[in-house]
């Protein structure tokens, strides 16, 4: 881990401003990937700011009927929350079912959604890795690549993004709202936050440098029956081969975002549009044009059969 | 399959010769991070925190870099927090700051400033054990002894976890309050990994502790 | 004192103390954190700086170069370890690869350097700054494809790589109902709780390192040998393991570096292998890929049993011994076995807990369920049928004691086996397929010779020192209740002091020899001590009788303590074995059940219920033993569904080096575990009567778990792990 110098903010004023003027600063919250990261030199900050102690913390309601959840709210408190619980089901199973209780106590939701891939060759600083380090190569490309993307990957990177939240988030249409160091706040759907691989697989988000990730929002409940099904060969404490997150209404409509599938949460509004049809047709709308390896060709399977499970799940 | 030898890095991934490329020597750049070095600084920049540990005001001026875990270890020599990953992920390190259990690995001391912490040793000592290790005892709920006191706190932090009604994987209506079973217990236990394989006698011993059947 | 005839009634027969399931007598250490591991030894040397390892980036090759430069120069650094100014280096027997590398590399994460700082975070950042420029050369990294490579090796620890007995070939061929098959086993990373780790420190030129070793005294060998110092020079402790699973046998990089960095820094050096090093940097159990046959009559009996393994390894390594235990498990008149191996340019394969016999029963007790099934008969009723009381490669060696079928009917009684539909698929549990798996357990007893000292001091506590090591399996309890039984004192009554090379040398912690063993030299140097206070007191030691902290002869009564009144009495002995060994197969059996849920969706696999029957001599301790079988269970289940280190064959590593990614098993895969214990003592181990059961208890599982799974869903699995992608297009149709 390089040296770094670290500073606590009290504002997010105080955040952005003080990575407008320190080169090479991060935000840190949580930690929990940041740190991991940091111990293997994947990144490399000069400078900390400490923003886990800003007032983002609050979930509260919004004019609309919905939710602003802080970006410093924890994963356990978010999963805790009586109205989530009640009216976003989808989100807190899909919380639980990630990490590790003592990881949920420290993760934001902030961080939730911008932690990086688990790919084993990102994280060996021997290997070449076009996210790591750009140009390098993908040596996850006919290598080991069980759980990697089978949509939306580019010849440069075929990694997953890892959350279960951001799935459930992607469902439900959440927004992420930032501020940067202008003081000038915007909202991102999160169908519009991450950025597809392409050539240059390194940048991940549509974030600006120096841009805060201050609350997301979920517009007003939608009712129906939530269910998260993850699926993976551990039990518990292990990323998802895919998982299925789904709100199916009672006339059968509804809605489906996959994980472990690609780069972002997977959702694809058009083949939700075949859910009376069943689990096929709306597994093949939303794995149109999957490309696949030796190793990971059943994803392609999985999901029609997990979507199935829980359909059927779904009607009772 | 493909021939080990030669590989080209390029934009489309790792090209690996074919057959015919043999054995021939490639000078490849290897080791460490990718980035360039960072000019070092003479010494490395340090922040004082202070913070209660078992009951005890602990000021320390340490390494920005350095963990909450090895603060515990290195500076403090409490070293009944174990270090077995130093990733997150297997939960030796746990540790319980102001009622939650965390991974001591994965956050830094310095962020802890005016932090209450509670490690094993802060639960009960061999002459004075606390409820959860005198049960660990009594089943068995260890062997090589290095994840246990990561255990015995996520143990701990779990039963007051289920108590406030945070809700887990494997609790069947969100609606409801989450109820103490052997289930539950295993789901919240998952973060602690046990390579002896006590995890059966461990349920055990919390479901004894929490007064409930298995 | 030599065991070279069986026992008859001694001391440790009284089972006042011996045979209790008592709690370990570490735990209050153990769980309050106050247990101290080798990392953590602050009090041992004053001023210790932290090293790290750095580790090779190419699987085989050379260093080109190395630039030391910025390490060098970065904060805190104080010395940094290479080939070039290690000094001359030998290797240990029990090391195939160099502890340190360069310029030639031998495999993936080889240390190639140790940084040696002021702390931890500079010893860590100034590694990350060492730059290496490699000549890469090419390797063989797979194992399928290094098949036709493979060559038969030469014998060790005395077995041959093939066996057999009658014609294998004629009565396969002739044989009614057959079963041809192959299987293959992963690699496996011991992937212990606590890494590595080493405290050394010089003084002149003696060096003491406090450590994680399993085996004291092979390791204080193999690192005089490898510094070439004398033995004597070297001091090993290694008095708390955080589980070792055979990682921890042999010496690894942490302590030579240690060693190293500490004579260059000239300071206590204290190192810990990073858990990303760890997969790569140390051993490992080497994949197999397997070929049973087998051949019965119509009835069941088997007629032909044939084995053959392929396993890989670095050169000058050893095969993976998987078809060991088909050689004794089985009738049948006509047999052969045969192992070969290939050079691998892998990281070091090595032992991990039952080496041979697991990955071997994984294949072998898969095929038997086959076989039941071509039978239509009942997999338990297969296994009953062929059981053999006697080496069946020399039928005029008998067992020692052989309850394979009590334990199998046992269990299937206990597990309500014949709720079991022998048609596979047929049960349903909502959305899961239910099923049950039945295999057979075997391991080998190995008895080693083993010596202790114990004292007597005038307060009548006895002290037991023993260079033997407790890895988690409860050597301290069973060592303290062993000098309790002798010398008539309570548990409370007993130190035991282990670990530590300046005690006489055990047959320490590995081949689940370690119990047997070691009690088994405590024994006789109690029997020692019993002599000196009998002579002390003035009584006869024969008539005397040691009991409630006291010595009576006759008319006679003494304090224990009342021996040591002018002064502590010392008594020392080894224990060495005859041929027993070799008159009697001395074997561990037991059988172990499951019931699997498999996802009709997903085709996740969930164990619902576990039960092993064990029998395996004289149990100590009934509660740490038993805590050794479901940890064994829990590892095995781990071998049955998740664990597989991921190759990268173009590049020669295991990619899935670290604890996210190489999955081992979490509480919410392991339901609650039975164990049943038969009643045995075999007298032929020793005055113990004991015998091994930590590796037993990993024998089999993974088999019973791979048939549960066919029985539940119809597909048979044959490659380890069971994963769902192995299921998902055999599965019901789910439309």
């Amino acid at each position: 881990m390089r040296s770094f110098t670290y500073e606590r903010v009290e504002t997010p004023a105080a955040a952005t401003a003080a990575f407008a003027r320190t080169p090479g600063a991060r935000f840190i919250a949580g930690g929990t990937n940041l740190l991991d990261l940091m111990k293997l030199e994947i990144e490399t900050p000069a400078h900390l700011i400490d923003v886990s102690r800003l007032a983002l913390d609050k979930i509260e309601a919004t004019a609309e009927g919905g939710l602003r959840i802080g970006a410093m709210v924890r994963n356990t408190d978010l999963a805790s929350d009586a109205r989530v619980r009640k009216d976003y089901g989808l989100l807190s199973r899909a919380l639980v079912a990630g990490a590790s209780g003592q990881l949920r106590n420290k993760a934001t939701t902030a961080g939730n959604l911008l932690q990086r891939t688990r790919c084993p060759y990102f994280y060996d600083t021997n290997q070449p890795c076009n996210k790591r380090k750009a140009g390098s190569g993908c040596a996850a490309i006919g290598g080991f690549n069980r759980l990697h993307a089978v949509v939306g990957a580019s010849e440069a990177c075929i990694a997953t993004h890892p959350s279960d939240m951001a799935v459930a988030m992607r469902a439900l249409d959440a927004a992420v709202e930032t501020v940067d160091a202008a003081g000038k706040a915007r909202s991102i759907r999160l169908a519009d936050f991450y950025r597809a691989p392409g050539t240059t697989p390194h940048l991940e988000t549509v974030l600006a440098p120096g841009e805060l990730i201050t609350a997301v929002t979920l517009p007003k409940p939608v009712g129906g029956t939530h269910i998260y099904h993850k699926v993976r060969d551990r039990a518990s404490y292990a990323f998802a081969l895919i998982s299925v997150g789904a709100i199916v209404q009672p006339d059968g409509t509804g809605r489906i975002a996959l994980g472990g599938v690609g780069y972002k949460p997977w959702r694809v509004e058009a083949a939700e549009a075949d859910l009376p049809r069943g689990a096929k047709a709306v597994a093949a709308g939303l794995l149109a044009g999957a490309k696949t390896t030796h190793e990971n060709a059943y994803k392609l399977p999985l999901v029609e059969r997990t979507l199935a499970g829980v359909l059927a799940q779904a009607k009772g | 399959m493909q021939t080990p030898g030669d590989f080209d890095l390029s934009r489309r991934g790792v090209l690996v010769g074919g057959a015919a490329s043999v054995a021939a020597a490639t000078i490849v750049p290897a080791g460490g991070a990718d980035a360039a070095p960072a000019a070092t600084p003479a010494s490395p920049p340090t922040a004082k925190v202070r913070f209660d540990v078992n009951g005890t005001a602990r000021e320390l001026e340490l390494d920005t870099r350095t963990s909450l875990l090895d603060a515990l270890r290195e500076h403090l020599q409490l070293t009944g927090t174990k270090k077995g990953c130093d990733h997150g992920q297997c939960g030796a390190c746990t540790v319980i700051v102001d009622g939650r259990r965390i991974n001591s690995c994965l956050t830094l001391a310095v962020m802890h400033e005016g932090d209450r912490i509670t490690t094993i040793e802060g639960l009960g000592l061999p002459d004075k054990l606390h409820p959860m290790q005198a049960a660990f005892i009594e089943h068995d709920g260890y062997q090589c002894g290095y994840c246990t006191p990561g255990q015995i706190c996520s143990a701990v932090a779990v039963l007051d976890e289920i108590r406030a009604g945070v809700p887990s994987h494997v609790t069947a209506d969100l609606g409801a309050a989450p109820q103490i079973s052997a289930p539950e217990l295993r789901e919240r236990m998952s973060g602690n990994i046990c390579r002896c394989g006590a995890y059966s006698n461990i349920i055990d011993a919390i479901t004894d502790v929490a007064g409930a059947k298995a | 004192m030599k065991f070279d005839t069986p026992a008859t009634t001694n001391p440790i027969d009284q089972m006042k103390v011996v045979g209790k399931p008592t709690n370990r007598i570490d735990g209050p250490l153990k769980t309050t954190g106050t247990a101290p591991y080798a990392y953590e030894r602050h009090d041992v040397a004053a001023n210790q700086a932290y090293g790290y390892v750095v580790g090779a980036a190419i699987a085989k090759g050379r260093i080109a170069s190395m630039t030391l430069d910025a390490a060098k120069a970065a904060p805190g650094v104080i010395a940094i370890v290479t080939a070039d100014n290690a000094g001359t280096l030998g290797k240990g027997d029990f090391n195939t690869a160099r502890l340190l590398g360069g310029p030639g590399i031998e495999h993936y994460h080889q240390a190639i350097a140790l940084i040696v700082a002021e702390t931890f975070e500079q010893a860590r950042a100034a590694a990350a700054l060492v730059r290496v420029e490699y000549a890469r050369e090419k390797g063989a990294f797979d194992l399928a494809a290094a098949v036709d490579t493979a060559i038969k090796p030469k014998a060790s620890f005395g077995t041959e790589p093939d066996s057999a007995v009658g014609n294998f070939a004629a009565a396969f061929a002739a044989a009614p109902v057959q079963v041809d098959a192959r299987y293959t086993t992963p690699d496996h990373s011991h992937a212990m709780m606590e890494p590595h780790a080493t405290i050394a420190a010089w003084e002149g030129d003696k060096l003491t390192v406090w450590t994680s070793n399993q085996m004291i005294a092979w390791s204080v060998g193999d690192m005089a040998k490898t510094l070439g110092i004398p033995k004597e020079n070297i001091r090993f402790d290694s008095p708390y393991i955080g589980g070792g699973f055979g990682g921890k046998l042999f010496n690894r990089a942490d302590v030579l570096l240690a060693a190293l960095g500490a004579r260059i820094a000239k300071r206590p050096v204290k190192v810990a292998l990073s858990r990303p090093l760890m997969i790569n940097n140390t051993t490992h159990r080497p994949a197999t890929i397997q070929r049973v046959r087998l051949g019965a009559t119509a009835d069941g009996k088997l007629t032909a049993i044939g084995h053959e393994s392929w396993s890989g390894d670095l050169p000058g390594g050893g095969p993976e011994t998987a078809v060991a235990q088909t050689r004794l498990l089985y009738a049948g008149e006509n047999r052969m076995t045969a192992m070969r191996l290939a050079v691998l340019d892998l990281p070091e394969g090595n032992a991990m807990r039952a080496p041979g016999e697991a990955p071997g029963l994984m294949a072998l007790e898969i095929a038997v369920d086959e076989l039941a099934e071509k039978l239509g008969m009942d997999p338990v009723a297969v296994r009953v049928l062929n059981d053999t009381q006697v080496d069946p490669e020399k039928p005029s060696r008998p067992f020692s004691q052989r309850q394979l079928n009590k334990c199998l009917e046992t269990g299937a009684e206990k597990f309500g086996w014949a709720k079991r539909s022998a048609k596979p698929g047929t049960t349903r549990d909502g959305r899961w397929l239910v099923g049950m798996g039945v295999a057979a357990a075997f391991r080998n007893n190995l008895n080693g010779p083993s010596a202790a000292r114990v004292r007597l001091a005038r307060s009548g506590v006895v002290t037991v020192e023993t260079d033997m090591t407790d890895i988690g399996t409860g050597t301290y309890t069973i060592v303290a209740q062993t000098a309790a039984e002798m010398m008539g004192v309570p548990l409370d009554k007993v130190v035991v002091k282990l670990g530590d090379s300046a005690f006489p040398v055990s047959a320490g912690s590995g081949g689940q020899w370690g119990a047997n063993s070691s009690t088994a030299g405590v024994y006789a140097a109690c029997v020692k001590l019993r002599e000196a206070v009998a002579q002390k007191l003035g009584m006869n030691a024969a008539d005397a009788v040691f009991a409630d902290g006291q010595v009576k002869a006759g008319r006679r009564r003494a304090a224990l303590g009342d021996a040591a009144a002018d002064g502590e009495l010392v008594a020392e002995d080894n224990m060495e074995y005859g041929d027993l060994a070799d008159k009697y197969q001395q074997s561990t059996f037991g059988a172990h059940f499951a019931e699997v849920g498999v996802d009709a969706a997903t085709g996740e696999i969930r164990i619902r219920r576990m039960l092993a029957v064990c029998a395996a001599g004289r149990i100590l301790n009934p509660k740490a033993a038993r805590s050794q079988v479901i940890g064994a269970m829990t590892m095995g289940a781990g071998a049955a569904l998740m664990e597989e280190l991921a190759v990268d064959k173009r590049f020669g590593f295991f990619v899935n080096h670290d604890l996210a990614g190489y999955e081992v098993p979490v509480h919410a895969d392991i339901p609650h575990q039975e164990v049943i214990f038969l009643d045995e003592a075999d007298p032929t181990t020793s005055p113990m009567k004991a015998k091994g059961v930590g590796e037993l208890g990993i024998c089999g599982v993974a088999a019973a778990v791979a048939n549960a799974v066919y029985n539940a869903t119809g597909v048979r699995v044959r490659n380890y792990p069971i994963t769902l992608d192995k299921l998902l297009d055999k599965l019901p149709d789910m439309a």
